[in-house]
């Protein structure tokens, strides 16, 4: 050992200052038991209301220590966003990083201040956390998420708009649609959980086509949409966007604006490339099979699609002078411009499809020969007809139906554009007349004099929340909770709408059968009423035979999930025979052109 | 290379030649060690003639699991790589990232991480004392060591969620702010440990049994320390001024006035005169960053993409941080993606545990071993990674 002395040896008495520790306290006396800290990061805790099983914490462990575990007693409403599963933790594996809990996009995940768990069990070390904390033992909570905590990105993306001074009185597109940098940035939002596929009725891979866009890889987003989509330029506008309202991250902020990255995909990819990647997979070979479809709407045309890219013969009757149906002549430019609906179409085209154009059946062309010179027919028509409200006075020459007037205005021709219109009806229907009412009186007398009476309340209306927001900053009137009474007709002339007050519009047992409170009642003066609140089919071509034939359901023609009627060679799809927007629409020509093709394909193999 | 490298077949009792030279297993599971490591020493008598180092039994492959991790579940797995300093961990992974994706983190972030490193070094460094004592046999120190840092832990627990894997740096801040009064109880641990502090020099630092033990014990010169590889305490043991915080400053270092402890001789008791100078610094940052903390207010984190979806450029980025070991450094590179590419850490102890760790029990006696290694203060988990 080397030998160095201490460099302080200090007085001679120093040991002696060990007694004093005799009497303090030993430092390492036991320390008293206590609770956690508050935001201590303990066993997990999960507010089973506000989980939606989103499964987002499995993503976001970095241990898989998180399994989605089916609970059949739980609600499941894809619509809403809300699937039967919850998070279960394995303990053996779990690191208490709480990243859960900071991505957790309801909320409903927080750690609790418990952290001792002692059993021989080992099943007991997977849990399936709930409010009350583990095995059903009570913990406090502990971490929770919070404004510095939180993860996600709750607020949405600016859509670039025109404002209303701009729009007010011409029909150019007023969404300008995100450039690649921002879409890049919203599509950043999404955490793939999925929600918004299950909502979509074509079940779409939102998940995957948003993952493309932000790895700025857009014509990969545009082969996943067209997996499922071939009206991308049309729903990327228009569409009701039912994966919006199952959105996760939607359930605190803003959900993901899906609907604008589907845009943003198309807008950024060439037409000619978008064309090659719609093509991809078409088949190499004719399968000589050939059939007929009886409008071009987005149902029809879907199943067109897909069913030339199989390799048969399709062709398209459209009794309109333009294919599209009531996307071209239901839905104003202003929303979704003609030239887009033409790019959509082009990429059908391009797969082979014919699109006759001016040609009715039974007037042009007969249901009988097209049964003949086909394997199959699938009628598409949808609903082309205004319904009535049938009050008093709704038969005057002045009252008018949205969806003539809409495709009137689709068409070019000259319309009446009287001083003042009152319009019935409180969907999107309405709003796109009335918009478009609204810009021709500007155009024609430099002001507007609209008003809108929906029967259902403010926070209520089937209306999309931005079709009444805009309509109201260029203009029309909004009156709610009115039902129509009469039209008030004097020496002829038509004077006016009567509206009366709503109290109810469904009953118990939730039927539609409103109530009124007939001593409201007030006159809304107009030269025009027009009349939004519904379509119907004209089937009058069908004739009487097949009419005989076919068998039917509430006035529609009875068809089978797949769009199958009672009639073999016969299918029905789209608005004619189910509701109620473009995207179901397409969903229902997926769904026929699938069903069309193992039938006719099936009775030969 | 030696022989001592290559795990030997089990030989023939009837063949074994008589000798004073023979090989031991020190380790990897022994008292005298933090953690699980091993060193196989090569005796004539109870005189070390060679020493190799096995750290390979704590390799738990971090490096390897970050490349298939998202940038923010990293956050996760780093503090793991050195338990008793993880702090410095989490912030110079952290400062890597931010340096690839452009990242500042808001000013009370960085005061926030600032006063983590320096309670992290105060912490590890009352675990070093009382391990160092128990490796010379006296208990009573480590126990007051260990007690001590705890106290400390409980201040991270309530900051952070967590005594120990605290998961509180992020890249671009932290992922909380500080709760409501821990500052107070922050200073107030401070007196107590200032109070504490005169006892610890009693019992340790002023005993003849560490004197004359660790005097001398493990020495090396400045050149030798800086030839292989020595960083941090270790060095300035040597006498060498070297502090990532004054020489490539981080955060809010530049603003802060303190010394850089150094200690002549590089042996065992230098290197523990400058980790109790050390905690003496660490106590006057912390004087210094709380009323500072008081008073500034704001964001403790810059906004940050959705976890799930958050991309960096490619780049590389080399950041480094004092930690109470030594130089610890990550090196992270991105090629564009969710996730690192490759990410190295240079963990300080990967130094002391291997070459200088080697070259200083050549010579030494058997029971100065665990010394030894204690007084580098080296961290097994650190060295493989």
């Amino acid at each position: 050992m080397t030998d160095i002395t201490p460099k302080d040896k200090g007085s001679m008495l120093r040991p002696l200052k060990a007694l004093s520790f005799l009497f303090r306290e030993p430092a390492t006396l036991p320390m008293k038991p206590r609770p956690a800290a508050k935001a201590y990061r303990g066993f997990h805790l999960n507010d089973w209301e506000k989980c939606v099983g989103c499964a987002t914490c499995q993503q976001i462990c970095d241990n898989d220590a998180i399994r989605m575990v089916h609970v059949p007693e739980l609600p499941a409403d894809p619509a809403k966003g809300v699937r039967p599963r919850r998070p279960a933790i394995d303990y053996g594996r779990c690191c208490w990083c709480a990243l859960c809990v900071d991505v957790c996009p309801t909320g409903s995940l927080s750690m609790s201040r418990e952290y001792i768990h002692v059993s021989r069990d080992l099943d007991t070390y997977l849990i399936l956390p709930d409010e009350k904390g583990m095995h059903g033992e009570p913990y406090p909570r502990g971490w929770t998420k919070d404004d510095d905590t939180d993860l996600l990105d709750l607020t949405r993306r600016n859509m670039p708009m025109e404002d209303a001074d701009a729009r007010a009185d011409n029909f150019s597109e007023i969404c300008e649609g995100y450039d690649p940098q921002t879409a890049m940035l919203e599509a950043s939002r999404c955490v793939q959980c999925g929600m918004c596929h299950d909502a979509c009725p074509a079940h779409m891979h939102a998940p995957e086509y948003i993952r493309a866009i932000f790895e700025g890889d857009f014509e990969k987003s545009v082969e996943w949409i067209y997996r499922t989509n071939p009206f991308p330029q049309v729903c990327g506008r228009v569409c009701t966007h039912r994966c919006e309202t199952a959105c996760s991250i939607g359930k605190r902020g803003e959900p993901v604006a899906i609907r604008w990255l589907k845009r943003a995909a198309v807008d950024n990819v060439r037409q000619e490339k978008t064309i090659a990647i719609a093509l991809r997979g078409m088949a190499k070979e004719k399968t000589g099979r050939k059939i007929a479809i009886a409008g071009a709407g987005p149902a029809g045309l879907t199943a067109a699609f897909d069913l030339a890219k199989l390799g048969h013969d399709v062709t398209v009757y459209e009794e309109k002078p333009e294919p599209g149906g009531m996307m071209r002549y239901g839905i104003p430019e202003y929303r979704l411009p003609y030239d887009r609906i033409d790019a959509d179409i082009d990429v059908i085209r391009a797969a082979g499809v014919k699109i006759e154009c001016n040609t009715r059946l039974g007037r042009d062309i007969s249901l009988d020969a097209l049964k003949g010179a086909c394997d199959a027919v699938l009628l598409a028509t949808g609903l082309n007809m205004g319904r009535s409200t049938r009050i008093p006075g709704s038969d005057h020459p002045d009252v008018r139906a949205a969806v003539d007037l809409l495709a009137r205005i689709t068409a070019g021709e000259e319309i009446d554009v009287p001083e003042r219109i009152v319009v019935i009806g409180g969907g999107n229907v309405a709003f796109d007349i009335a918009r478009s009412m609204a810009r021709l009186q500007r155009r024609k007398y430099g002001k507007v004099d609209i008003t809108v009476t929906a029967l259902e309340e403010r926070g209520k209306m089937l209306a999309d929340e931005e079709e009444v927001i805009e309509s109201a900053e260029e203009g029309v009137t909004l009156v709610n909770a009115r039902g129509p009474k009469q039209v008030v007709i004097e020496d002829g002339k038509l004077k006016g709408l009567e509206t009366v007050k709503c109290l109810s519009i469904f009953d118990e047992e939730g039927r539609f059968h409103p109530k009124y409170d007939e001593n409201d009642l007030i006159l809304h003066p107009a030269d025009m009423v027009i009349e939004a609140i519904g379509q119907m089919s004209d089937v009058s071509w069908l004739g009487e035979e097949l009419t005989e034939q076919l068998e039917w359901s509430r006035g529609r023609i009875k068809v089978d999930d797949a769009g199958h009627t009672s009639v073999n060679w016969l299918w029905a799809a789209g608005d004619l025979v189910r509701g109620p927007d473009v995207i179901s629409a397409i969903a229902f020509g997926h769904k026929a052109a699938e069903d069309i093709h193992a039938t006719i394909m099936g009775e030969t193999d | 290379m030696s022989d001592l490298k290559q795990i030997p077949a089990i030989p023939d009792p009837d063949a074994i030649e008589p000798s004073d030279v023979y090989d031991l297993y020190f380790g990897p599971n022994h008292p005298g060690i933090e953690g699980n490591y091993s060193i196989r020493v090569r005796l004539s008598g109870d005189r070390i003639i060679e020493a190799v180092a096995d750290g390979g039994y704590l390799h738990r492959g971090f490096e390897k699991i970050m490349e298939e991790r998202l940038w923010m579940q990293n956050i996760a797995l780093v503090p793991r790589i050195c338990v008793p300093d993880p702090v410095p961990m989490e912030e110079t992974y952290a400062r890597s990232v931010e340096m690839i994706g452009g990242l500042t983190p808001p000013e009370r972030a960085q005061w926030i991480r600032v006063l983590m490193l320096e309670t992290s070094r105060i912490c590890a460094h009352l675990f070093t004392f009382g391990g160092n004592a128990a490796t010379v046999g006296l208990y009573t120190n480590m126990f007051w060591g260990v007690t001590m840092r705890d106290l400390f832990l409980d201040i991270f627990e309530e900051i952070t969620g967590a005594r120990i894997y605290h998961i509180y740096i992020t890249p671009g801040g932290v992922r909380r702010d500080l709760p409501d009064g821990v500052l107070d109880r922050l200073e107030a641990l401070l007196d107590e440990l200032e109070r504490r502090m005169p006892q610890f020099e009693d019992l340790f630092f002023n005993n003849a049994v560490v004197i004359n033990r660790a005097s001398g014990t493990g020495s090396m010169s400045a050149e030798q320390a800086l030839a292989w590889g020595a960083t941090g305490p270790n060095l300035r043991a040597c006498g060498v001024a070297s502090d990532i915080r004054r020489d490539d400053p981080y955060l809010v270092y530049p603003q802060l006035d303190f010394d850089i402890v150094t200690e002549e001789g590089g042996d065992a008791l230098a290197r523990m005169m400058v980790r109790k100078g050390e905690v003496v610094q660490s106590v006057r940052i912390l004087r210094q960053v709380i009323p500072r903390l008081r008073e500034l207010k704001g964001p403790v984190r810059c906004p940050l993409p959705n976890p799930l979806a958050w991309d960096l450029p490619a780049g590389e980025a080399y950041a480094r941080t004092e930690s109470s070991k030594g130089e610890l450094a990550f090196y992270t590179v991105s090629s564009g993606g969710p996730r690192p590419y490759r990410v190295h850490v240079r963990g300080a102890s990967s130094m002391h545990a291997v070459q200088v760790l080697e070259h200083l029990l050549t010579g030494a006696r058997i029971e100065d071993v665990a010394q030894i290694m204690f007084s580098l203060d080296a961290c097994p988990p650190e060295v493989d990674r």
